[in-house]
């Protein structure tokens, strides 16, 4: 269409719209085909899936069941926002390049003014035909334009836009300027106002936008409010709302790449020390400081590995060049070689904070702080994973009860901390508890081990203990067995556990725990 | 002009003055009280435990939850290293805060060096040592640690160490031949000790009581006569080392 492209109407917008961005990028993480049925899932119903996925029946706020029955092969992940938002940004970035003034609208969705690009491309078809270039080539596949007045009818316009290639029809989908309104009155009118008014607007008859449009706007506004009134002008296409051109964050991150790879941790942690000083010093040079990041690690084998770090103060170089080490020593010291050779880290932050908050008091900081440059000291001798707090979290068996954090992480959310737990121990708890079951035998008068059958009575009073390698001593005092059987309509995770205490002859309190494969202790009360 | 002693009270009043100079000579200037929990008053020969100094507490991780309760109640950090099998949920019933608490599970040959990182800002530190201290390493620590005013408190053997408590008998009640559960314990603790710490003694306390407390028995008098326990002090470490 021949558009005088000077004097075109300011509301006038380019929406790029990724169909399926959360599963999109959900499948680039995880290396999953997007072309599969794939499904992401949030709180045990489908968040988003796949087009393989829809047309097995798989739709949006689908019990999990009823999709895995429809979908048989359906793969599922789990829905993560902030996955969406970081796979978006580099596309961000790229078409910013491209055409200057973008919007983010969602993750998957972008937003410009059609004026400069139509200009410098010269018409809307041509600029929306580079912004689908631009994007096809970081390899994101099935992106619609649309352009027409206002985000709204634009974002319409992209969904309406057929999915180009074999699917057929044009990527591109124009509504000429004025046109707007008249394209938007077929669609439902739950599109520009929420479940609550949708449901009325239909009890009353008002079931699309060009219905919603006809009513008078005075008497919009007085049975809905504001709220109701700009829904009213969206389905009217009077849409006031302009592109709010996001202005670009400045860029914080770090890569390196090494050529050769290296193999060794130390070498890397020592080559990457310029890189992490430098990315601390231009976050300060903006009054800044960092207490999350991420580290980012490719080999030479082509495998990847990403994982977030926070940071109880602020990260300084040495605190990020620790993180690397830890991340790739893994379960290895800091001198043994790796696995693979080392191509590229890449550090981002994650969590920015401004300095303000993170003032030292005039004369230093509390013994806390102390403390934490104390703990960080060992950590960086002996790793991450060295040093815990423990918080006590729910379960009946007590190692399920003790939650070790590595210092410096967030405790994972506590489930069930406050419940009862039928069947966990009385209030006297064990001071020792074996991070692994040691085997033990229980003995009768006779000298035969104790046995349970399966409706819970023992074989014969246990008269005699003995810890493996020991010699059996007399039992004092017991009482049992105090069965726990915890997922038993699971066969995989299904537990069923008899529990007995007992006091030995030196005085000393056991708890015992009898399983399929016998005995063992469980904690002792020394 | 005071009447001259009786003779038969002399030994005792000259016992008693000579515990008062020791206590008043303290061997540093500096040797300041932790704050500890009040079942420890008769145990401990000092009453408290004192900044500097290694107490060494043989057989009862119990009892050393229960040293470690009072520091961590007045609001001072305390840290476990080398104890893998440290019971969180026991020390948090029996009064240290969890918020306040920082394990080193699994310290390693380094074991040393762990330690001394976490005596100069942990207050309160107790590790459980892998084989033997040397007592000249152990005399460098001891001097890091008078420097710093921490407590190590160590589960087992040290060379050296100002005061060494140990369970000597343990007694659980609740529990019986098939029935009940195990609901508190009287244990005879065992205090000996060097310098200001004073000579041995003994003292009846309930680790813990039977609402989770740790209190002195109410028949605190132990029977003195009887001195040799029953059987030798249980070195259950080595038991669960062997068993391993």
């Amino acid at each position: 269409m021949a558009v005088d492209p000077v004097h075109v109407d300011p509301t006038r917008t380019i929406v790029l719209w990724c169909p399926d961005w959360p599963v999109f990028a959900a499948c680039r993480e995880s290396g999953l085909d997007p072309a599969t049925p794939v499904a992401l899932t949030e709180g045990g119903q489908i968040f988003a899936c796949s087009a393989a996925a829809r047309r097995d029946g798989v739709v949006r706020r689908l019990r999990l069941r009823e999709a895995q029955y429809r979908s048989p092969g359906l793969a599922l992940l789990d829905y993560d926002a902030s996955l969406d938002m970081r796979v978006f940004e580099p596309v961000v970035r790229r078409v910013e390049e491209t055409v200057p003034g973008v919007q983010l609208i969602r993750p998957g969705t972008l937003a410009m003014r059609a004026r400069g690009p139509a200009r410098y491309y010269g018409g809307e078809d041509a600029a929306a035909r580079a912004l689908l270039d631009t994007v096809a080539a970081l390899d994101v596949v099935g992106a619609r334009v649309g352009v027409a007045d206002g985000p709204f009818a634009a974002e319409q316009a992209a969904r309406a836009a057929g999915g180009g290639g074999a699917a057929g029809g044009s990527p591109v989908g124009i509504v000429a300027p004025g046109a707007s309104a008249a394209f938007i009155a077929p669609l439902p009118v739950g599109l520009v106002v929420d479940a609550r008014i949708g449901t009325l607007l239909n009890r009353l008859g008002v079931r699309t936008l060009g219905e919603f449009a006809a009513l008078p706007e005075a008497d919009v506004r007085r049975r809905f409010g504001a709220a109701g009134a700009f829904a009213h002008d969206r389905a009217a296409g009077r849409e006031q709302a302009r592109v709010l051109a996001r202005t670009p964050p400045p860029e914080f991150e770090v890569a390196q790449e090494f050529e050769p790879p290296l193999d060794r941790i130390d070498q890397l942690a020592f080559a990457f020390r310029v890189q992490a000083s430098e990315f601390i010093e231009r976050m300060r040079a903006k009054r800044l400081v960092c207490t999350g990041i991420r580290v980012e690690i490719d080999d030479e084998a082509g495998g990847h590995s990403s994982r977030s770090w926070l940071h109880p103060r602020w990260f300084t170089p040495a605190d990020v060049v620790d993180r690397v080490r830890w991340q790739l020593q893994g379960a290895g010291t800091a001198d043994s070689a790796l696995t693979s050779p080392i191509v590229r880290l890449r550090v981002v932050p994650e969590r920015i904070d401004s300095t303000g908050n993170h003032e030292e008091g005039l004369w230093g900081g509390g013994p806390d702080e102390r403390v934490h440059h104390g703990l960080t000291r060992v950590q960086s001798m002996l790793g991450h994973d060295a040093v815990v707090t423990a918080a006590i979290g729910g379960g009946r068996m007590l190692a399920d009860r003790q939650v070790l954090v590595p210092w410096g992480d967030r405790a994972p959310e506590r489930v069930g901390e406050g419940a009862p737990w039928p069947g966990s121990l009385p209030v006297l708890a064990p001071a020792s508890v074996f991070r692994e079951r040691l085997p033990i035998g229980l003995l009768d008068a006779g000298g035969a081990v104790v046995t349970i059958d399966a409706r819970g009575a023992i074989s014969a009073k246990p008269e005699r203990f003995a810890l493996a390698g020991a010699a059996a001593a007399p039992v004092r005092a017991w009482a049992g067995p105090w069965p726990v059987v915890e997922r038993w309509w699971d066969a995989e995770h299904a537990r069923r556990v008899h529990r007995f205490q007992i006091v030995d002859d030196d005085g000393c309190a056991w708890l015992l725990v009898r399983d399929d494969e016998g005995w063992w202790a469980e904690a002792r009360y020394d | 002009m005071t009447a001259p002693l009786a003779p038969t009270e002399a030994p005792s009043r000259v016992e008693e003055l000579q515990a008062r100079i020791r206590g008043m000579q303290a061997t540093r200037l500096d040797s300041k009280a932790v704050p500890t929990h009040p079942a420890f008053e008769q145990v401990l020969p000092g009453g408290s435990l004192r900044e500097g100094t290694v107490v060494s507490v043989e057989g009862s991780t119990t009892l050393l939850m229960a040293l470690l309760a009072g520091p961590s109640a007045s609001g001072r950090w305390v840290a476990v290293a080398g104890m893998p099998e440290f019971g969180v949920e026991a020390a948090s019933r029996f009064g240290i805060d969890l918020e306040r608490l920082a394990l080193v599970p699994d310290p390693g040959r380094q074991w040393l060096t762990v330690v001394a990182a976490l005596a100069d800002v942990i207050p309160v530190v107790a590790v459980r040592p892998v084989g033997r201290v040397s007592s000249a390493e152990a005399s460098r620590l001891t001097a890091r640690l008078r420097q710093r005013g921490t407590v190590l408190l160590v589960a087992g053997e040290w060379p050296g160490s100002d005061a060494s408590l140990g369970v000597e008998t343990s007694e659980w009640h609740g529990l019986e031949l098939g029935h009940g559960h195990l609901s508190d314990r009287d244990v005879v603790v065992s205090a000996g000790g060097r310098g200001e710490f004073g000579r041995r003694g003994r003292s009846r306390l309930q680790l813990p009581g039977h609402s989770l407390e740790f209190r002195v028995a109410a028949d605190a008098a132990v029977p003195q006569g009887a001195s040799a326990p029953l059987n030798e002090p249980v070195r259950l470490d080595e038991y669960v080392r062997r068993a391993v």
